[in-house]
């Protein structure tokens, strides 16, 4: 044992690791479910002992042999399991050390991250199974920690993740990364959880939900080391641009009270720069080298707002330029929205309205709040006043969150009510 | 999305609970099981008799505490379920199961998120 480290030091390191001790148990032992809890119950053990005792020689190995013990005591234990437990003794000969050597690079540790991530995001699973079981297995995060961000009780999120496990096994999904062929579309739900995961924490800043905005970082984190273990894929670096990018607005997005400031009123000087220049750079990195995809595409949008000054320095002939190729691109309606302000910001009012109106008879968006908003915003900026302050207040009826209806009512509150 | 779904009574349905409590409630725990396994159960309580409950209003400053709900409602809450489902049709489904549905009304109704996008 070397010097104890600190508390945060070895949650950083456990994290980084559950992964690759899931994915070497698994490929030993073939039960996701169990091991899986053997892993959580491995990492709280190091938790506790290695701020107290100092890091062991090889932290990885150390994992790997108390979660297979753990595992192994949970089988003898089970007498409904005792045929697998001969199996797993057959496999395993007696006192072999399951880890490699100190510093002897194990041969799948990089590639069991992603497997492990591949199946937490397996599309047999609902997002909210995706998302819990990614944040565990994948995050090391524990149920109550994952809970806590969640807003709901423990057990009904060990509820969740348990189905999702109990889902793996039915459908007898293997331990593997998806065949070539496949290999696109399945990274494309992996990177879809990971942004789910860090569009849950965007606005929430202070305050009794603090656990909640813990999740962009766990995002930021997670799509890093994705992009580490996938380093040429162009929209793994661009999710990540977009990421860094948009977190890099936090401090200025809410008040210390927790309203929301729009992004043409945010004080620019309360930007992250350092998160600003790793996603430029990220972004124009990725755009030359790699085919551009939606991410990209949006993290670039991100990057012409990230480098105006102020305000009106924005290139918005720019940003409509790259919305226009994004809808072509990803056509959905959230970005018809976004294209429609931009549009209005570079040919005026009007011509936003115009390109809003094709979206009236779109299920996809019907009683959604945001068409109202954008739709206020863009009468109040054409100076029909009275249409905008009812606009504004018919997308507060929709909301169904509480600073963006509040943003909502205060941007109703300060037109004339067009009824005196 | 997280759901409430609140569970309304009525001079009919408190008797029609009355007469086959077992079975109503069987029905109820049945799907608060199911809820339970699939991971949608956030949580849920029923409420006393109405006979039970005070109205508190403050006027001019001064507190006023009568006895019952505040109008003579035909229809009262009884009890609330919370659940967080993918979709809203999916809360509605729950809703359209639950006895009272069909003995009286239940109403689904979204919670507000306390979090929200940059606008």
């Amino acid at each position: 044992m070397t010097t104890a480290p600190t508390g945060a030091a070895v949650e950083d390191l456990l994290r980084g690791l559950a992964p690759q001790v899931l994915g070497a148990l698994v490929r030993r032992y073939r039960d996701f479910d169990t091991a899986e809890d053997a892993v959580q119950e491995a990492l709280l053990a190091a938790a506790v002992q290695w701020p107290d005792q100092g890091l062991p020689a090889n932290p990885r190995a150390w994992l790997i042999t108390v979660a297979s013990r753990r595992l192994t005591d949970q089988w003898r234990s089970d007498h409904a399991r005792r045929r697998r437990e001969a199996t797993a003794a057959a496999l395993v000969p007696p006192d072999e050390a399951l880890a490699p050597a100190p510093g002897e690079r194990p041969p799948h540790e990089e590639d069991d991250t992603l497997t492990v991530l591949f199946l937490c995001c397996h599309p047999a699973l609902s997002p909210a199974s995706q998302v819990a079981l990614t944040l565990r297995a994948v995050g090391g995060l524990t149920t109550a920690q994952i809970a806590r961000a969640f807003l709901v009780p423990e057990a009904t999120m060990a509820q969740r993740i348990s189905r999702a496990k109990q889902r793996i096994k039915a459908t007898g999904i293997p331990f593997r990364l998806p065949p070539e062929q496949e290999r696109s579309d399945r990274l494309a739900v992996v990177l879809q959880v990971l942004y789910l995961i860090f569009n849950e924490g965007y606005t929430t800043t202070a305050g009794p939900h603090l656990h909640r905005a813990e999740l962009t970082g766990e995002a930021i984190r997670l799509t890093r080391a994705v992009h580490r273990l996938l380093p040429t894929d162009g929209e793994v670096a661009g999710l990540l641009a977009l990421m860094l990018l948009t977190d890099a607005r936090r401090p200025a997005r809410t008040r210390p009270d927790g309203a929301l400031v729009p992004l043409a009123e945010q004080d620019r000087d309360r930007w992250d720069r350092a998160s600003i220049r790793e996603g430029v750079a990220l972004v124009t990195d990725t755009l030359r080298r790699a085919p551009v995809g939606p991410y990209q595409l949006q993290a670039a949008i991100a990057a012409v707002h990230a480098e105006a000054p102020r305000a009106e320095d924005t290139d918005w002939p720019q940003v409509l330029a790259l919305y226009q190729l994004l809808e072509r691109l990803a056509p959905n309606p959230m970005v018809t929205l976004n294209h429609a302000v931009a549009l209005a910001m570079v040919r005026g009012p009007e011509a936003g309205l115009e390109l809003l109106a094709t979206l009236d008879g779109d299920e996809r968006l019907a009683g959604h709040h945001r068409l109202d908003a954008v739709r206020a915003h863009l009468l109040e900026m054409a100076g029909d006043l009275a249409a905008a302050r009812a606009g504004y207040r018919l997308a507060a009826r929709r909301a169904t969150s509480l600073p963006e209806r509040r943003y909502l009512q205060a941007r109703a509150a300060r037109l004339p009510d067009g009824s005196r | 999305m997280k759901y409430m779904l609140l569970i309304y009574q009525n001079q009919a349905s408190r008797e029609a609970l009355a007469e086959d409590p077992d079975g109503l409630m069987g029905e109820v725990d049945a799907i608060v099981e199911e809820l339970i396994g699939s991971g949608e159960w956030v949580g849920g309580e029923a409420l006393a008799d109405v006979s039970q409950s005070r109205t508190v209003q403050v006027r001019g400053g001064l507190p006023a505490v009568t006895d019952g709900p505040f109008v003579e409602a035909k229809e009262h809450l009884a009890g609330y379920c919370l659940v967080e489902c993918e979709t809203p049709e999916r809360a509605i489904e729950i809703a359209t199961r639950w006895p009272d549905a069909r003995l009286c009304a239940m109403e689904v109704r979204p919670l507000m998120d306390p979090s929200g996008m940059e606008m």
